[in-house]
């Protein structure tokens, strides 16, 4: 059963966590981290909860917290953002190459450098090679509706990888707006329980996580890892169409907004998407072709199905609320136009960086944009490919 | 009329009077008269004294856009000395109003305002907190007028919403209730418009 709510998207994610009752949560309760630790502590305060909540010193330790009770057979979750997150790394590539399929809530927010604590998808961006599925929501309610799809994707036995599920710190996860939330009976039956088929703990049959890899088997522990990450696609999809049939919300591994015949487009990720649809509302009414992508999957990347909705297209806009420093543009830039480049003809495409440490981004500067590409469609020149938007000149 | 009826208002205020909890609130008064609604601060530096907005869209229909308002119907300053160094009509919709915090009437404060000519409502939130909460908590005041002023929702449902909502926010100190529906209710006569 679906009931009306208003929530914060942290107060949506300690929800979903306390529906789903994991067996610990070990997290860094205070910044950089969120209020997601803080309310769930509370849950685990008042016994709402039965997990063990394990306060840690940081987040390298909350994420080590999590692999030994991940590996020992218990299902783990954890909470963090910005330098947060970075200060996992080291953690996060021994999360996903031991096949832990523990589940992260990121709320994106700045690194620091200088320091900053809004919104952009640096964090979760500069980690994205460590193996982790990543999950990015527009709002809360696809914050919490990701957050109960990411155990039977990543406990799935054809994956067994740790996922993230990431929303836009400050512009989702602080602000209440409504929401519609599963009763925990269906959410209990929809996660289900964690039952690995090995484990630490199993004492029919003992095993060894995390040993050291020589060189004769390293490689193949790597394509193994790379065949699961392949294999994450469909059980996206698979997971999708069963919380559809629970809650009559479809998800895919992106979102077509308008695309159907849109000269003119974007792809993009998180709360901006939303933004930039009432940009594409209003062209629509002006007779505009134009449309968007929001990206929901990064981690695996939906390469042939970007091209296939994008093939159409005749000038694109990919935008990163992350700056790569590669001096040619982010990083979704990079691979939206890598996936791109065996179509014949293909978009016209540009990049830009945009919202980077919490800059306002209005359905303005996604006009501006349509503009820009509705003359790079009518054959005008294709300009720089990699700038800025939103800064002060 | 923007799309979808949606309503857009814009606090100011100075951290610790309460201003991001009134934008809560309104939050939530308008989500139990069956609204969609956004309520959300922006996040900077947070010390007390230091000057903070808060923004609410209230709409009949889910709102996508997730940005800051730059063109609010509605203007609510929960601290006047902002008035000399912030320019609080800034964007805002020449049909919509400004509700001030002050014991001036409104064409007195009208002065500090630079270019607005449109409406201003004025409403001594101090004097209300203090006769009905024993200390200055503007926020519940301001909101009565936010809410009087702009006709978002019904006066009784909001003040049976209102009640609801305190119980649950003030479950652990009840004795604070009946004070702030005093606060709401008082405000709610004496919100004056120019």
């Amino acid at each position: 059963m679906n009931y009306n709510e208003r929530l914060s998207g942290n107060e949506a994610i300690a929800f979903a966590m306390k529906q789903i009752d994991p067996d610990v949560m070990a997290a860094f309760p205070i910044t950089p981290s969120t209020e997601i630790p803080q309310y769930f502590a509370q849950y685990v305060a008042d016994g709402e909860v039965n997990t063990e909540f394990v306060p840690v010193e940081s987040e390298h330790s909350s994420m080590s917290a999590c692999i030994g009770a991940e590996a020992a057979g218990a299902r783990a979750v954890t909470a963090t953002s910005s330098c947060g997150l970075a200060l996992m790394y080291e953690m996060m590539y021994v999360a996903a190459s031991s096949r832990l399929p523990i589940t992260l809530a990121c709320v994106n927010r700045a690194l620091t450098g200088p320091i900053n604590i809004n919104n952009d998808h640096s964090d979760s961006m500069g980690i994205r090679d460590a193996g982790w599925i990543q999950i990015y929501a527009e709002n809360n309610q696809e914050a919490y509706d990701n957050f109960l799809q990411a155990m039977p994707i990543g406990e799935h036995p054809d994956v067994r990888l740790p996922v993230m599920i990431c929303q836009d710190g400050f512009i989702t996860s602080h602000a209440l707006e409504n929401i519609t939330l599963l009763d925990t009976e269906s959410v209990k039956q929809f996660v289900g329980e964690y039952n690995p088929e090995n484990y630490l703990l199993k004492k029919e049959n003992p095993l060894a996580i995390g040993p050291y890899d020589l060189g004769c088997h390293y490689m193949e522990h790597k394509v193994q890892q790379a065949e699961a990450m392949k294999h994450a696609k469909a059980r996206i999809l698979e997971v999708a169409a069963e919380f559809e049939k629970v809650t009559g919300r479809k998800y895919g591994l992106f979102e077509e907004y308008q695309m159907e015949d849109a000269d003119l487009a974007l792809v993009l990720i998180g709360s901006s998407a939303g933004t930039a649809k009432a940009a594409v509302d209003r062209l629509r009414k002006e007779g505009v072709k134009a449309g968007l992508i929001k990206l929901r999957v990064f981690r695996p990347f939906p390469a042939e199905e970007l091209a296939q909705a994008l093939k159409h297209v005749k000038a694109l806009a990919i935008l990163d609320k992350a700056e790569s420093f590669s001096a040619h543009g982010g990083p979704l830039f990079s691979e939206v136009r890598a996936a791109l480049y065996d179509l014949e003809p293909r978009p016209r495409t540009v990049g830009y960086v945009y919202g980077l440490g919490g800059r306002d981004v209005t359905p303005a500067h996604f006009r501006a944009i349509y503009a820009r590409l509705a003359d790079i469609a009518a054959g005008g020149d294709l300009g720089p490919v990699y700038t800025h938007m939103g800064q002060r000149e | 009329m923007k799309d979808n009826g949606l309503i857009e208002f814009r606090w100011h205020g100075r951290g610790g009077q309460g201003a991001k909890t009134a934008c809560l609130l309104l939050a939530d008064a308008a989500f139990a008269a069956g609204k969609f609604v956004q309520g959300f601060p922006e996040y900077g530096p947070e010390r007390m004294g230091a000057p903070i907005t808060a923004y609410n869209r209230i709409s009949d229909a889910r709102c996508s856009v997730h940005c800051n308002i730059d063109d609010p119907d509605y203007v609510v300053v929960v601290d006047e000395t902002l008035l000399d160094s912030v320019d609080v009509t800034h964007g805002l919709q020449p049909d919509g109003a400004v509700i001030i915090n002050t014991a001036k009437g409104p064409e007195e404060i009208r002065e500090k305002l630079r270019d607005w000519t449109g409406r201003v409502c004025t409403i001594d939130a101090r004097k209300v907190s203090e006769e009905t909460l024993g200390r200055y908590f503007p926020n519940s005041p301001m909101l009565a007028a936010a809410v009087k002023v702009s006709g978002v929702l019904e006066k009784d449902q909001f003040m049976g919403d209102m009640e609801e909502s305190f119980h649950h926010k003030f479950a652990s100190k009840p004795q604070v209730v009946a004070g702030n529906m005093a606060a709401l209710a008082m405000a709610w006569e004496e919100v004056q418009a120019g």
